[in-house]
């Protein structure tokens, strides 16, 4: 069996869950196993509704009120004892931050490889070969399992399966699963989400985002950027470690963990391009970047890659602009 | 609160290559920092132990080749940890779940009420060892910590969620947690904490490097790059023509 763990993110299918679902679907034809779709806990009425739309053999419903609210102690039991149960060959989620908190301690109570962050998978022959980034997306690493290793928890990033391929039916069967949750199991209680505004942009719907990277160096540079942008009429974005050493606010961050845009062009200045990056802009239309580094994984999904110092090519950019 | 930070060296990142066997990278001429994440979880634990300022204690522990764990652990102890612990290993592990093990029963006497990790490592970035040694031990855990706060026998964190979203969870003590980068200033030693630092209490352990791992590394390589990419390089004259060019006539962004 194949079991794919769907993920609720506030009231909706989390967006990793229906390429979760390719995910399980193309494994189950490729092992010749049954595809089973769990949906876990919270909000489990709209996973459903979901999930009755995607072909599968099994859909598994399992329901308690110690996981009516996502807790990494009841996940992490509740599926565990799923597994222990039904003996799936493959777990599969998205690479979340619900599945990074929890599903390390599934590995460990059954005692199941967890291999996470895949960027893809492959298979050849006899071995399936998984593929992950590593020293911050600059290379990647074939990952494989010990040929005495049967089973595994699989957890995918984002466009690692494509979404729009999924197949679509219905489930032939659907079981409500019975699980032996204590209240003793749950040491945790969580608050209600919020949102920390500090918002004084509103990059989402921005047409032309200059973001700059660490390679910024410092605050004192910001106003150089903000010189060009102000000349192109662009709004300024930032990754993540700008954002950490208190350069740009969080309002402008760009990532897994900030905003996700999608403008006409996207220009990405002295940044890497690491997949929590990424995934939040690679939706623009145009993607351009500066980087003296000619292998920058930015270039990658770039469509125009400048090999140059941006501390040359921005006062010179905005020296020509306001000439002219 | 006894407060153990788990801390890697990391090899500095530049102009790194893949080494020979393409199985890692060529880290025979490279220096070693501590991994950037653990600087948040040692601040962390630093302020943790300033604010109850009674019988805390922060140790600061890593696992990995003889110089760079000597190293970071120095920084450690300069930084205002309190003791150190080395597990020495020179080999390479890649299974999380294999490094968590050896890791947990090396600090399992130590019974401590906290462990701060980095969120991930920049090498490896499974992000999984506090979570599994969390386990291990039986403690609660919880990821992607912006924030914490003692409450006697609990810990409230703030966890960061996705898309810019946060939340306070409570959990119980004795608790694994993993540090988002970001939630504090990490200081820098004073002069004052390297020369304490010398007297400091650093234990050395060894492990049985008999171990077999479920999951592995296998090959290093390149990402390929899949799209039609132009690369626009040259003098900062002809490079800045072009990129006016682009924004004007071909993406006609700017009149
Ligand atoms: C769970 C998780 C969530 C995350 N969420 C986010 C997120 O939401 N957003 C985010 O951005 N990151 C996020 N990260 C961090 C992410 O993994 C990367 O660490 C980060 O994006 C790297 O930022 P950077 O590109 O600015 O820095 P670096 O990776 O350090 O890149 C700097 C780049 O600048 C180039 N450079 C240096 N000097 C110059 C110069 N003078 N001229 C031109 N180029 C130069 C370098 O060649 C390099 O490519 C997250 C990480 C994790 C683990």
């Amino acid at each position: 069996m194949i079991l794919v763990v769907l993920e609720n993110q506030r009231g909706k299918i989390h967006s990793f869950s229906r390429e979760a679902v390719v995910a399980g679907q193309i494994f189950a034809k490729k092992y010749d196993e049954e595809l089973c779709i769990l949906c876990l806990g919270e909000n489990v009425e709209v996973l459903k509704e979901e999930a009755s739309e995607f072909e599968s053999d099994k859909l598994l419903v399992a329901e308690h009120e110690l996981i009516s609210q996502y807790t990494s102690d009841g996940f992490s039991k509740a599926l565990s004892e799923i597994i222990a149960q039904e003996s799936p060959r493959f777990t599969i989620m998205g690479h979340t931050y619900i599945a990074r908190d929890f599903l390390p301690r599934v590995s460990v109570k059954q005692d199941l490889p967890f291999i996470g962050d895949l960027t893809s998978v492959s298979f050849e022959d006899e071995k399936t070969i998984f593929c992950k980034q590593v020293f911050n997306a600059k290379f990647l690493t074939n990952i494989e399992m010990d040929p005495s290793i049967e089973k595994a928890i699989l957890s995918f990033q984002s466009a690692a399966f494509d979404k729009d391929k999924i197949i679509k039916g219905s489930p032939k069967n659907i079981i409500d699963v019975k699980l032996n949750l204590k209240d003793s199991d749950v040491r945790i209680t969580s608050e209600e989400a919020f949102k920390e505004s500090d918002s004084d942009v509103d990059l989402s719907s921005a047409n032309f985002i200059v973001s700059v990277g660490r390679g910024i160096e410092s605050e004192d540079n910001i106003p150089m950027m903000e010189k060009f942008v102000e000349n192109v009429g662009a709004d300024l974005g930032s990754s993540r470690p700008v954002v950490d050493m208190g350069i740009m606010p969080k309002s402008r961050l760009v990532g897994s963990s900030g905003f996700t845009v999608s403008p006409d062009l996207y220009l990405a200045v002295g940044l890497s391009g690491a997949i929590q990056h990424v995934v939040a802009m690679k939706g623009s239309k145009k993607i351009m970047g500066i980087n003296t580094d000619r292998d920058a994984p930015i270039f990658e999904i770039a469509d125009y890659a400048v090999v140059g110092d941006l501390f040359e090519i921005i006062p010179e950019l905005t020296k020509k602009l306001s000439d002219s | 609160m006894k407060i153990a930070v788990l801390t890697k060296a990391i090899p500095k990142v530049d102009s790194l290559k893949i080494n020979s066997s393409e199985t890692w990278i060529d880290d025979s001429n490279v220096k070693f920092v501590m991994n950037e994440h653990d600087t948040y979880a040692l601040e962390e634990a630093l302020l943790i132990k300033e604010e109850l300022d009674n019988n805390s204690e922060v140790v600061a522990i890593t696992m990995g080749a003889q110089k760079s764990s000597n190293q970071i652990i120095s920084e450690a102890l300069a930084k205002g940890a309190d003791r150190g612990i080395i597990i020495e290993n020179d080999t390479k592990i890649t299974d999380p779940l294999v490094f968590a093990k050896i890791f947990s029963e090396q600090i399992r006497e130590e019974k401590f009420d906290l462990i701060f990790c980095g969120l991930a490592s920049y090498d490896l970035g499974s992000g999984q060892t506090s979570v599994l040694i969390g386990e291990i031990l039986g403690m609660t855990t919880a990821t992607f910590a912006i924030g914490t706060k003692i409450e006697s026998s609990h810990i409230k964190v703030k966890k960061e969620l996705e898309s810019g979203y946060s939340q306070w969870i409570r959990m119980s003590l004795p608790a694994s947690i993993s540090i988002q980068s970001g939630l504090n200033n990490p200081r820098y030693p004073s002069l004052k904490g390297i020369m304490s630092a010398k007297s400091k209490e650093v234990k050395v352990k060894t492990i049985d490097s008999n171990f077999s791992e479920m999951q592995g590394f296998t090959k290093f390589f390149v990402p390929k790059n899949e799209k039609q990419t132009e690369y626009i390089e040259g003098d900062v004259e002809d490079v800045s023509n072009k990129i006016i060019d682009i924004l004007k006539n071909e993406l006609k962004l700017i009149a």
